[in-house]
Order: C-alpha cells, then structure tokens, then sequence
C-alpha cells in the first residue's frame, strides 16, 4: 500500500511563482522519509498541498489510496500534520489546543481527553497543560504540534522542519520518539535541513530544488554515492609542509592537513607516507557534513540538467 | 459521519464560546455600560421631556430597539474579530486539515456569535430592567427575531472576516454601515414621526425590519408587519449564509 502517491503535482501562487513544476513522489506504508532541499525548494508547498491548506493547480495526490479530490474526508482522516510554522492560538492552552484538535476529527470529547493525556506526557508537556500556549518555549511549542497532530491517531505524521530551533538534547529525545511511533506502524514524512537528521532516521529520501525532484532514492544509496571522503588531519606545527604521493591533499595551514581519500583506497598509505616523513597525527576527524557536499552537488547538477533541457 | 460532523460543530462551538468568555471584559461588561448610559440618558434624563412615543413612555419604546443594537453589533463584533484572529494567527488551520465540512465550519462560528449576542441581549435586558418594567407580548417572536438577528450578522461578520486584510478593515464596516444604519433604523424614535418620504427611504433600511420585529414581541406595536421582518430575516440569512459557504469552500483568504 502507497502511503502517498503523488503525480504531475503543479502549483503556481497568485502572484505567479511556479513553486512546483511537476512532482511525483511515492512514498511506501511504514516508510520513514525525508524530503530535502535548500529554502523556497517547495517542501512547504507539496505539503501544504497534500494536507488541504494549498490549493493545487494541477496534478493527483492519494493518501493511503484516496485521492484528495474525490475522497477527502478519507484522505485527511489519514494525515495528522506539524507545520513549519507554529499555527496554534497562542491564548488558548495545551489542554484546550489538543482535545479541539481531536474534536475537529469527530472523537469525542472524553476519548479526546484520555489522548491528550497520553500524548502530552509522552511529549513531556503535561506539567504544562493548562498554560496558554504562547508562554511555551520554541521547543516545547514544535512538541505541542507533534502532540496536536497525534490525537486523531492518523497512519501518517507529516513534519515540516520538526526540529527547527530545537536544542540538541531535545531534538535527540524528538528523534527517539519519532522512531518509536515509526516501529508502531506511523508512516513518517519530514522536512528537514539538517542532512544529519535525514541520515539518522529516514530510509528513503527525495531531494527537491525549485519545484523539481531532483533525486529520489533510498538514504543507503545515496550515501553509497559518496565515494570520496575528505579527512582532516591535526599536526604539530610544521616547519615544511608535508607532501602526499597519489593523494588529492591540501595544507590548510602550518597545523592542519586535509587528504581527500577514495573509499577503495584506505587510510594506511597517507599514514606511512606521513611516518615515513616523520610527521606526527595528533587527531583526525571526517570533514564535516560530507552529506551536505553531496546534497549541493546533486542540486548543482540538477539545475544544469535543468538548464540544458 | 453525522455523529463526527457533530463533535466537531460542538468543539468549535465551545472553543467560540470559551474565547468571548475568557475575554469577558472586553465582549461582555461595554454593552452592559454603554446601554446603562443610554438607558440614563436617553430613557431617564432626556425621556421624560420626549413624552410618549407610539403610546408607550420613551424608555419603554427604546428598550427593545437598544437590546437589538447590542445583539447586532456583538454578534458581528464576535465572528468578524474571531474568525480574523483565527486567519491571522494561521490557527483556521486546525480546521482546514480536519474532514470538517466547510458548512460546519460557518455554522460553529456564527453559533459562537449567537451565543454571544443571546447573553448580552440577557445582560442588557437586565440591565433595562433596574430603569423600566418590560412588558412582553409575544415571547416567540421575541425569540425567532434574537435569533434570526443575530445569526445574519454572525454570518456577516464572517464574510467581513474573511475579507480582511488588517485588523482595521473589520472595523470598516461596523462603523461606516451597521453603525448609521442602526441609528437609523428607528430605534429611537417611530417611522411615523418622518417625513413620508424619509419613512419610504427608512424601509430600505433592513434594520428597521428587526428592531421594528423585536420591538413588536414586547409591545405589540410596530412600524412595519412582524411576518415581513420575519420573512426578511429569514431571507437574508439564507443568503449571506450560501455566500459565507461559497467563500470558505473557495478558500478565499484562508488557502492560498
Ligand atoms: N502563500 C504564498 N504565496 C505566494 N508564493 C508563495 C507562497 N508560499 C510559498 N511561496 C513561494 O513558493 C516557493 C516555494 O516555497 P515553499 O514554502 O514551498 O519552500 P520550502 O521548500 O518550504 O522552503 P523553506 O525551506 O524555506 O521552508 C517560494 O518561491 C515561495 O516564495
Ligand atoms: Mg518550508
């Protein structure tokens, strides 16, 4: 079963921007998946679509198999949704936003309650239920709409930039949570810019840029497309700049070395070169965000395609 | 499907009422000073020199006309300023991604606006009643013209809101229209009192239709047949409320 089956997807604002130019994208029941690209993409666009706030131009969206135009009542059933942005009334408090929340959706109000309890608690905001919501931090109100989104027990769960303005501690415990519910049977879709965050939790991944998929494929296979790493290697200081036979390399400064290496290749020959020269490794780690290379490459060879086209 | 469609028209009904109460002092205690200060001045001080008015004392025939002005304003006060905040605040979209019919959606918001202008005309009627015995004639047509009132300009309100793109165009209307309008609309003083030809321009004025209607279901005197006002009442209600539908199935405003 399709969680989501999406074809020939268009949408050009009023004012004419095309934010969308055709997409197709599926995405399997169960499936944990990113949807990535650099800002103004259309990420917000194709979800806003897919949950009723946008209104398509053109093209088909089916949501566990009903289509939004014929079956809508079905289809949104089927969506429970976290905006990018916070859309709650900021007056109201947790309690209220949840249970109206599940009342919108047509559970009943004491089942609403129960919901709410559950899922404020496992979103660690029940000490917090009769506040209103505006006296939340960032954090706390992105856990609100996680918590908000939940209480009609929807199959699939569609985050856009979950964890945007999240501290590390609690975007790691949001992971965790959103693992959980993904093993229970949730099917998950997020946005995200943070290629570590896809990394950590997506199996399949859809690269958009300027409203065209550009890549569409399992996270495994995309990460085996990175054949070459970079290393960066930490030196005492150096009188002679170290030199590397058959390596791509770079001497950052008098400290610091940066080797490129092929993944066939190995490290052990950039060692013995070094040892042989009597240079010292005090530390090495990978260049950071070697993810985020690829994700610019792919986006940079799209738009050529796109350009030669 | 009926049951779901109406837990949800009860929750944005009670998320209506629960906004008005918790910002009583702002929705509930002006109409309650502001009629308190026309009842002193119009109906006490001034009153007693104006004399009767279509065979009652003036405070009796302006009451049933003031508790109608409150019911207009704040049932279209409450919609127009909820249903906006509700846009501005982007938080309509907890209704938008809900299988919420649209229908359900115009009738929970002017449900909201009703109950707000019952429990005023409630407040205002008790406040009238430290000035004047109110007498009743008909108590159903007291009732189906509260409730036929309201819900226009609940629906009214709505179509404002759902026009507006700042805070001040929903103030727009209510003081360049319902305003003039309702002062107009012969809540202080009889039609019979005009010039013929100012009472003819007056029955344009829909206004005139209900305080006359409502003034009918204290009194039993009216400047113009209650079943007209009721029929009229009726009439626009199903009009405004077919065009608050049409807008929100658009999305105007609210979906981009
Ligand atoms: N309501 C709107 N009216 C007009 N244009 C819009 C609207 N919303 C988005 N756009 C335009 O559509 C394009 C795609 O925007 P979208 O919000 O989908 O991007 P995004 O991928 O979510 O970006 P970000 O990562 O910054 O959230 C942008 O050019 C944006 O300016
Ligand atoms: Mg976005």
């Amino acid at each position: 079963m399709k969680a989501l089956d999406i074809s020939g997807l268009r949408k050009t604002y009023k004012g004419g921007t095309q934010a969308l130019k055709g997409i197709d994208l599926e995405v399997e029941e169960g499936d944990f998946f990113a949807l990535l690209g650099p800002n103004g993409a259309g990420k917000s666009t194709t979800i806003g679509v897919i949950s009723s706030l946008v209104n398509k131009s053109s093209g088909d969206v089916k949501v566990f198999g009903h289509s939004i135009d014929q079956e809508l009542v079905e289809a949104k059933s089927c969506i429970g949704l976290v905006p990018q942005e916070f859309n709650f009334n900021q007056f109201e408090t947790l309690l209220q936003i949840v249970v109206n929340q599940a009342g919108y959706y047509g559970v009943p109000r004491p089942l609403a309650k129960e919901r709410a309890e559950k899922y404020l608690k496992q979103l660690d905001l029940w000490e917090k239920r009769n506040e209103p919501a505006r006296e939340l931090s960032g954090g706390m109100k992105r856990r609100l709409m996680i918590a908000r989104a939940l209480m009609h027990e929807p199959k699939m769960l569609i985050l856009d930039e979950p964890t945007a303005g999240v501290d590390i501690e609690i975007r790691r415990s949001m992971w965790t949570f959103l693992k959980e519910i993904n093993k229970q049977g949730i099917t998950i879709i997020l946005t995200t810019h943070y290629l570590e965050e896809a990394e950590m939790l997506c199996r399949n991944i859809a690269i958009i840029d300027k409203g065209i998929i550009v890549e569409n494929t399992s996270m495994k296979t995309l990460l085996s497309k990175l054949n070459k790493e970079t290393f960066v290697l930490d030196l005492p200081i150096q009188s002679q700049p170290p030199a590397l036979k058959e390596f791509e390399y770079r001497n950052i400064d008098d400290h610091t070395l940066e080797v490129d290496v092929n993944k066939d290749v190995g490290l052990n020959d950039v060692f013995r070169q070094l040892t042989d020269q009597g240079v010292t490794v005090l530390s090495m780690r990978n260049k950071a965000n070697r993810l985020e290379e690829l994700f610019v490459r792919m986006v940079e060879s799209g738009r050529q395609q796109a350009g030669e086209a | 499907m009926a049951s779901r469609n109406l837990t949800a028209l009860r929750t944005i009904w009670i998320k209506e009422c629960t906004r008005f109460l918790r910002i009583w002092v702002q929705t509930l205690v002006p109409p309650a000073i502001t009629m308190s200060l026309y009842f002193i001045i119009f109906g006490s001080l001034i009153g007693k020199r104006i004399g009767e008015m279509g065979g009652f004392s003036y405070m009796e025939f302006i009451v049933p006309g003031l508790i109608m002005m409150s019911v207009i304003t704040n049932s279209y006060a409450n919609v127009s300023s909820s249903f906006f905040s509700a846009k501005f605040q982007r938080n309509v979209e907890e209704l938008l991604v809900a299988p919420v019919p649209n229908w359900i959606i115009v009738l929970g918001f002017v449900g909201g606006g009703v109950a707000r202008a019952i429990l005023i005309g409630i407040i205002v009627t008790c406040v009238s009643l430290l000035f004047v015995d109110i007498q009743i004639y008909n108590l159903g047509i007291i009732i189906i013209t509260l409730l036929l009132t309201s819900s226009l300009f609940a629906t009214a309100g709505l179509i404002n809101a759902v026009y507006a793109k700042t805070f001040d165009d929903i103030s727009m209307v209510p003081t360049f229209v319902l305003t003039p309008l309702t002062y107009l609309g012969g809540v202080f003083y009889s039609l019979t009192l005009l010039p013929e030809f100012w009472q003819w321009v007056s029955k344009i004025n829909p206004i005139v239709y209900m305080v006359n209607g409502f003034r009918y279901g204290f009194l039993g005197v009216s400047d113009v047949n209650y079943l007209v006002s009721i029929g009229l009442l009726v009439v626009f209600n199903v009009v405004l409320f077919t065009v608050a539908y049409q807008l929100i199935n658009r999305g105007v405003g609210i979906r981009s």
